[in-house]
């Protein structure tokens, strides 16, 4: 069957199996690999995509379904070069480990940030809940959307508070 | 955005801790992952590639009578089906594992557990190869599992290994440490003895990326390439010439980014070999990706110990002896991975952090109907079964001495003078100081606060813990005279060339999954060359450019590959000290380093860059006498020691008295792993650690039914914490050198899974006091909470 749908604001149409899931679709098909497959039962989240604004996870949508919609992957958060917010945060708070989890993560971040520009460290774990980070620990993640946040905001003016080591002191002999 | 690596966070230079600089600085790695850009194996698409899908035993143990292929072979996409009878014709059908048993790559006699490889396909795309393996139809003859490992070597039981020849029943091995003569007379004269059964039950890494390989063998050059997700390329290399019998100069593994590993990327397994059939056969490229059942019911488990531990002390809480008697399940086949030597890993060190008078143990390991594997999930050859067994017993005895657990701890540290320590089963602890550690989490915890609001809650029948664990990890396997797998000795190499600009390339022999090597590594060579890290290129997970080394487990690429990057880096400094003394006209002795440059002593105007010097040993004119050209050296480090990492974790939990539901609120981790090297990735380490301990504490299981199905096959069922089940983690750290270590380092990756478990585990226990619960066993789900509030704590399986 023919589908077309706007992916990352460019239009895209090709021939595919009825059958075929969006994750494949985008992964095989059209190259983006940036969008990652990690289970097969909706828990891990790591193939999130933005279909017309809102997180879906993308092995369990066909490509089909998706035809006539607006898809944005990772890909599309770089506009001309510019970074998005979210992408910087969490290179600025380190998190991300070994970035499998990471563009499901962004995605659905962006979609938060989008409803709500300024969430609590609650509503951030609440919005990732549906998603898995073996590596992280997820505090890394939650600092990395409220450094977007200020970010976004333009009140930015000290990195958010962070862990308690630096009250720790080396008191076993550093040399 | 300016280059990442040039930049450092602000507001944290009090973390920078010396010797190593550059302290948290952003990772290099960073730019791609974010981008949606990394290179991990299922990314890769080559020219006529092929999608390979394998078929599983729907049945924990059986007779393979036969596999009808034909309807398979029929399938238009499909390009090739093999079985198991078609590998044994080219004797590939069993392969060596890390244990040096044997595993089958498919069944060719039984099945020996659920999920085993039985035959695979090879399409044209990956759909049309999943729709093949329903149409392969394999008759079996069904057999009695082995499930329960406690029945493992009863006599009735069916012998699982019937391929060893003489196999008539199912031990996999026996393991002692420690004096048992010795322990038991301490034991005989001890005014306590605390008794505990202990299960550490199965566990899966489960990896967000699973396990897969793209295959690609040149039949015009002969000459084998494999993507695959691997944790140790330079080893797998050399068993794939071996099991393979490919020239070892002819094989290339790459591993590129690694979508985690903890341990489950470290044993080779069927599907590999298999992608290499498939590419040998067809001549095209061949990809095999598993899916997330097949990770988690054929790929490496971890734990699966049920222990005895027995604690013998003074009524005043002296901690006196260790005596344990572990029972292992090791799978189907043994696949566990750890040094020859070491059959049950680092599990010696189940002394823990304690001054103790003496120590024993014996271990019995037994094959079942289960998936292979033995060590896996972050445990440094399972010091996490050891620590967590002593950390739950001196908990226990806390309980019978109606002692404070942080206290019956203080009591019986070992103190720093003790140090470098030989425990009573024989490790040498390299250097600690504990009681600041402990004191430091107590500090962060307000630990006596907390004391006096859980009373205050008793009081009110609310149910609030705090759990203390103290741990101490033997890591960074190892000094080669001890420790080698499959006879390859544990050293990493390391090579470093400083181009003719000043700009260099270190190549390492280990490999990250998330570790940030590429980050960590440059700033360990920055700090000893003086050339800033974002000039140094880190290349890794390559076998053809990169030296030999046994890769990347065990918390052991700072400890060991680490320190071979500083030394060679050394070495590289005196060949530069000897061209500079010819630019400076002045004897090596005369010149002073000055991180970056040389200069003479006395006089800082006269001086040379290490960028001068680079271009000078790559440039016209002559070198001093008996210099070569060029600036750059390879060494192979051999550790001499393993490093003894240590931390104090506390744990504070809520349970719900209604539903048993437990709520972590908080947990503190104060970790030593000696110099700091990039403070930002050591609390990530810790942080992904801790969370793994509360997943095994409150849901992480692989259980088996009475048929041996596995009951933890996807993520529906194998439970992983979220956003939601985790605290914001506290961290602190205190500093205490390794002696040996060039730079003092120790491993950390760990760390935290190896301390937690037992944390949480102590705290939730402490919030069923008043319900008398002295023990209970993870994963402590409501139902299971609620069964140990009604006093029927049971053993998971």
């Amino acid at each position: 069957m023919q589908v077309t749908m706007s992916v990352n604001g460019a239009e895209v149409s090709r021939e595919i199996e009825a059958r075929l899931l969006l994750v494949h679709f985008l992964r095989d098909h059209l190259g983006l690999t940036g969008t990652h497959w990690g289970c097969d039962t909706s828990n891990c989240g790591t193939c999130v995509v933005l279909v017309d604004d809102e997180p879906v996870k993308s092995c369990t949508m066909l490509a089909a379904m998706a035809g006539g919609h607006d898809v944005r992957t990772v890909e599309g958060l770089e506009q001309d070069g510019v970074l998005d917010p979210l992408q910087r945060g969490f290179m600025e708070c380190h998190g991300l480990q070994c970035g499998f989890c990471t563009p499901g993560m962004l995605m659905t971040t962006r979609a938060l940030l989008d409803r709500n520009p300024d969430p609590t460290d609650h509503e951030i774990r609440e919005a990732i809940s549906g998603q898995i980070c073996r590596c992280t620990g997820y505090a890394t993640i939650v600092r990395s959307v409220q450094w977007a946040a200020a970010e976004q905001a333009g009140i930015r003016t000290s990195l958010p508070e962070q862990d308690d080591s630096r009250a720790s002191s080396a008191v076993g002999g550093a040399s | 955005m300016t280059a990442v690596e040039d930049r450092k966070v602000t507001g944290f230079e009090d973390n920078d801790r010396k010797p190593v600089g550059h302290g948290r600085m952003l990772r290099k790695e960073d730019p791609r992952l974010i981008r949606g850009k990394g290179r991990f194996v299922d990314d890769l698409q080559l020219n006529g590639m092929l999608h390979l899908a394998i078929l599983r035993s729907p049945m924990a143990h059986g007779r393979v009578v036969n596999v009808d292929i034909s309807a398979a072979q029929a399938h238009p996409k499909v390009k090739l089906v093999v079985t198991g009878a078609m590998l044994a014709e080219k004797g590939l059908a069993w392969m060596p594992t890390l244990s040096n048993d044997v595993q089958a790559v498919l069944a060719t006699d039984k099945v020996r557990f659920q999920g085993q490889e039985v035959a695979f396909v090879v399409a044209e795309d990956r759909y049309s190869a999943r729709d093949a393996l329903e149409l392969i139809d394999v008759e079996y003859e069904q057999l009695e599992p082995v499930v329960d490992v406690r029945r493992a070597l009863d006599p009735s039981s069916p012998v699982i290994r019937t391929d060893l020849d003489g196999k008539t029943d199912n031990h996999c091995f026996d393991w002692q440490t420690g004096d048992e003569a010795a322990t038991d007379a301490v034991f005989a004269a001890a005014d306590v003895i605390v008794t505990e059964d202990i299960v550490y039950p199965r566990v899966h890494p489960a990896p967000m990326e699973t396990c897969g390989a793209v295959a690609d063998y040149d039949a015009v050059e002969g000459r084998l390439t494999l993507w695959s997700t691997t944790q140790a390329p330079h080893a797998h290399r050399t068993l794939y010439a071996i099991v393979a019998g490919l020239p070892e100069h002819k094989i290339r593994v790459i591993s590129p980014d690694i979508g985690g590993g903890f341990g489950n990327k470290v044993p080779i397994y069927p599907g590999y070999v298999c992608a290499i059939v498939g590419s040998l056969l067809t001549g095209r490229p061949v990809k095999w990706v598993e899916d997330r059942s097949e990770n988690l019911t054929s790929t490496g488990f971890a734990r699966d110990y049920i222990m005895r531990g027995e604690i013998a002390a003074t009524k005043d809480g002296k901690i006196l002896a260790i005596r344990t008697n572990v029972l292992a399940d090791h799978g189907a086949f043994n696949g566990t991975a750890a040094p020859v030597k070491y059959p049950a890993g680092f599990f010696g060190v189940f002394t823990g952090s304690y001054d103790i008078e003496a120590a024993y143990c014996s271990m019995t390991a037994v094959y079942t109907n289960k998936a292979p594997g033995g060590v896996a999930y972050a445990c440094s050859f399972r010091i996490t079964e050891a620590v967590y067994l002593i950390e739950r017993l001196v908990d226990c005895l806390a309980y019978d001495l109606k002692m404070d657990s942080a206290e019956l701890r203080l009591k019986n540290l070992l103190r720093p003078e003790q140090f470098p320590y030989t425990s009573k089963t024989g490790w040498i602890y390299d250097s600690g100081n504990y009681e600041p550690t402990m004191r430091e989490a107590m500090r962060i915890a307000g630990y006596d606060e907390l004391r006096r609001e859980q009373a205050e809650k008793r009081q009110r029948g609310e149910l609030m813990g705090i759990g203390v664990a103290f741990f101490t990890e033997a890591v960074g396997a190892g000094p080669r005279k001890d420790m080698d797998i499959l006879g390859l000795g544990m050293a990493d190499g390391c090579e470093l060339r400083i181009h003719p600009t000043g700009k260099a390339v270190v190549r390492l022999s280990v490999q990250s999954q998330g570790q940030g090597h590429e980050t960590t590594f440059a700033q360990i060579v920055a700090e000893e060359i003086g050339i800033p890290p974002a000039d140094i290129d880190v290349v890794h997970g390559d076998t053809d450019n990169t030296p030999f080394g046994l890769g990347t487990y065990g918390s052991r690429s700072t400890p060991v590959s680490g320190a071979a990057a500083a030394l060679v880096a050394r070495k590289v400094r005196e060949k530069a000290r000897i061209i500079a003394s010819g630019m400076l006209e002045v004897s090596v002795a005369d010149l002073d380093w000055d991180k970056g440059s040389f200069h003479v002593k006395g006089d800082l105007t006269k001086s040379v860059t290490i960028q001068d010097i680079a271009m000078k040993a790559h440039g016209a004119g002559d070198l001093p006498d008996g210099v070569e050209g060029g600036l750059e050296a390879q060494i192979c480090y051999n550790p001499e020691n393993l490093t003894y990492p240590h931390g104090a974790y506390i744990c504070v939990v809520d349970v719900d008295p209604g539903t048993a539901q437990v709520s972590v609120r908080r947990f503190i981790a104060v970790d030593d792993c000696g110099t700091r090297i990039n403070p930002m990735i050591i609390e990530g380490q810790i942080h992904g650690g801790l969370t793994d301990g509360v997943g095994m504490a409150l849901m992480e299981i692989i259980a088996f039914d009475e048929d041996g199905n596995c009951l933890g096959g996807s993520l529906m069922d194998y439970l992983i914490p979220t956003a939601l089940e985790v605290p914001d983690w506290e961290t602190g750290f205190t500093v205490t050198p390794s002696p040996h270590h060039p730079i003092g380092a120790k491993g950390v990756g760990e760390s935290a899974t190896v301390g937690s478990p037992p944390a949480v585990v102590n705290a939730i226990v402490d919030a069923l006091k008043p319900f008398g619960v002295r023990h209970a066993d993870m994963p402590l789900t409501p139902s299971r909470v609620w069964d140990a509030m009604q006093g029927n704590a049971r053993p998971p399986v």
